[in-house]
């Protein structure tokens, strides 16, 4: 077996008396999509920014590449190669599409110390942002303010954004959110593709994305991991069925 | 609406013109006059760099104006008066040497802007604001004290320092001096708007948590900002304290950090020309308004409400259009 490109072991995190997440151990492979789905209040946006780092855990340990990041800033597990998406879109509204995706490969590049030359002058940086944008199907857009562009649009540069970093392991915040079928179609041939590039965290409530593109499912229920399996495993669990996908799954 | 390039040079053009015009007609006073616009606006527009680019709301720059003025005006004080500055380690002694001045008011400026940015951008929004509030405050009330250097009666400094080359007792060559540092801290300011780090500081300002996950850390790139707006407005309090000659507690005051912030919000923020346009409409309404009424700030009052309602992009944003 692969070893895992991230890792989480016995990750624990309470609010007062509500264990947010309890014991939770995840990994992600080279070349997977491994889903995370359960109801709300499971306890999947605790484990996303305990994975990211903007949420200290309580207990548990977290590895990127096999090296222990479970104290590193959000900053240092981006710089390390750890990328993430938003479940609302975060991106700067006031500026284009390009200039978006250009922060991404600055801060991939490292250098945002340069205070006199045009950013857009940067080839390096430019060339980076644009084959993101191009990846992900905006490169027509890319001149436009990004509070012009449709929803489906910013999910999409949600993805370029995380692109940019060259990422060795994407965490994917309900990707789908707000989408309608042409949307979610889209952007679930485009994370199909980004397998390849990097393996895929992904939190999504949409099943039929979650059918189609996962390789592996972990079901978080009450913070505490249920049942890890293939889909079709998944499917056939009748823990899961009681606790989340019901009968017609 | 005209492309806002037109409307810089044309502003730009316009402050050199009148100053000319008041030569040629002989008002020195005009020229003093636009001097002053000047100063505020170099003031303003290092203010905009962390308000406009960053989004810091700093109650606190006449903090940095006055370190300007007082660096000017301890060192001509200690030049005039033949007495040093200090004796240990070694002597120092104080200077009437324009450029020296410049570079102890930016360096000094420079240093309480990291300090007071490094404690105060733990905090944001409405603490930001009122840290930055107390730390002008305690500069205020210290330069109060501050008996050697005049207390709260200030300090007069007789003759205005001398930069090689000119003769700066001039009102038009002084106002040249202002007027060249003014262009060239604008010409920094449009550079540093679209270097790497002007946009990822323009995206830490709209959505920090996003930056922080591209690798780049909001607090630092706005701590950048902070400083290099501090340096620049404590040039401006260094020019200020020579334009008068008199340095005193008020150039600390929160009513002169807040009259710096009114001339970025009434020219338009985080628009290049926007501080100078609002420190020159602040000037020319302190002065005709000033002469019609001695509660002429009501008016000023107004004209600010009816800005902040109706052109949220400022004089600027009422009559040019971005990206021209």
């Amino acid at each position: 077996m692969a070893e895992a490109v991230l890792s989480a072991h016995g990750l624990c995190k309470s609010f007062g008396a509500v264990q947010a997440t309890h014991d939770v151990s995840i990994d992600v492979r080279p070349g997977e999509i491994h889903a995370v789905i359960g109801p709300n209040g499971a306890g999947k946006s605790t484990l996303i920014a305990q994975l990211c780092g903007s949420m200290a855990s309580d207990a548990g340990r977290v590895e990127l590449l096999g090296r222990d990041v479970t104290h590193d800033t959000v900053r240092r597990r981006a710089q390390a190669g750890l990328a993430r998406t938003f479940q609302i879109s975060a991106l700067a509204m006031e500026d284009t599409v390009l200039q978006n995706a250009m922060l991404g490969a600055l801060g991939a590049a490292g250098r945002p110390w340069r205070f006199l030359r045009p950013a857009l002058g940067d080839q390096d940086l430019r060339d980076r942002a644009e084959a993101a944008l191009e990846r992900v199907g905006l490169q027509d857009v890319r001149a436009a303010r990004v509070a012009a562009l449709s929803h489906g649009q910013r999910r999409q540069l949600e993805v370029a954004l995380a692109l940019t970093l060259s990422p060795k392991a994407f965490i994917m915040d309900e990707p789908m959110a707000g989408l309608g079928g042409e949307g979610s179609k889209l952007l679930t041939d485009l994370l199909s593709a980004l397998r390849a590039d990097a393996p895929i965290l992904l939190v999504e409530h949409d099943m039929d994305a979650v059918f189609t593109l996962a390789d592996r499912i972990s079901v978080l229920v009450y913070g505490q991991i249920i049942e890890t399996g293939t889909v079709d495993q998944i499917r056939r669990s009748p823990a899961v069925r009681d606790a989340y996908l019901g009968e017609g799954a | 609406m005209i492309p806002e390039r037109w409307l810089n040079l044309g502003i730009l053009a316009a402050l050199v013109a009148v100053p000319i015009w008041a030569l040629v007609v002989d008002e020195p006073f005009i020229i003093t006059l636009v001097t002053r616009a000047v100063i505020f606006a170099l003031a303003a527009v290092g203010l905009n760099i962390a308000l406009g680019l960053g989004g810091l709301v700093s109650l606190g720059h006449a903090v940095f104006f006055g370190i300007g003025g007082y660096a000017m005006g301890i060192l001509a004080y200690h030049a005039q008066t033949f007495t040093p500055l200090a004796e240990w380690p070694f002597p120092i002694d104080g200077t009437k040497s324009m450029p020296v001045i410049w570079l102890v008011a930016v360096t000094t400026s420079t240093l309480a802007a990291l300090l007071i940015g490094l404690l105060s951008l733990r905090t944001s929004g409405v603490y930001f604001i009122m840290i930055t509030l107390a730390f002008g405050q305690m500069f205020y009330y210290f330069s109060i004290s501050w008996a050697q250097y005049g207390g709260e009666d200030g300090l007069s400094i007789y003759v205005r320092n001398g930069f090689p080359g000119l003769n700066t007792l001039d009102p038009i060559q002084f106002f040249a001096i202002c007027f060249a540092l003014l262009c060239a801290v604008l010409g920094f300011n449009a550079l540093l708007a679209r270097s790497p780090f002007g946009l990822a500081l323009n995206a830490a300002r709209q959505v920090p948590h996003r930056v922080e996950t591209m690798g780049l850390s909001p607090f630092r790139l706005k701590l950048v900002a902070f400083v290099i707006s501090g340096a620049v407005t404590g040039l401006a309090g260094a020019l200020f304290a020579d334009l008068n000659r008199f340095v005193s507690p008020t150039m600390f005051s929160w009513q002169m950090s807040g009259e710096i912030i009114i001339f970025v919000i009434l020219g338009g923020v985080a628009r290049l020309i926007g501080p100078v346009i609002g420190a020159a409409a602040f000037v020319l309404l302190e002065h005709w308004l000033g002469g019609l009424s001695d509660y002429w700030h009501i008016y000023l009052g107004a004209i600010l409400l009816g800005v902040v309602l109706f052109a949220r992009g400022g004089i600027v944003g009422l009559v040019a259009r971005a990206h021209g």
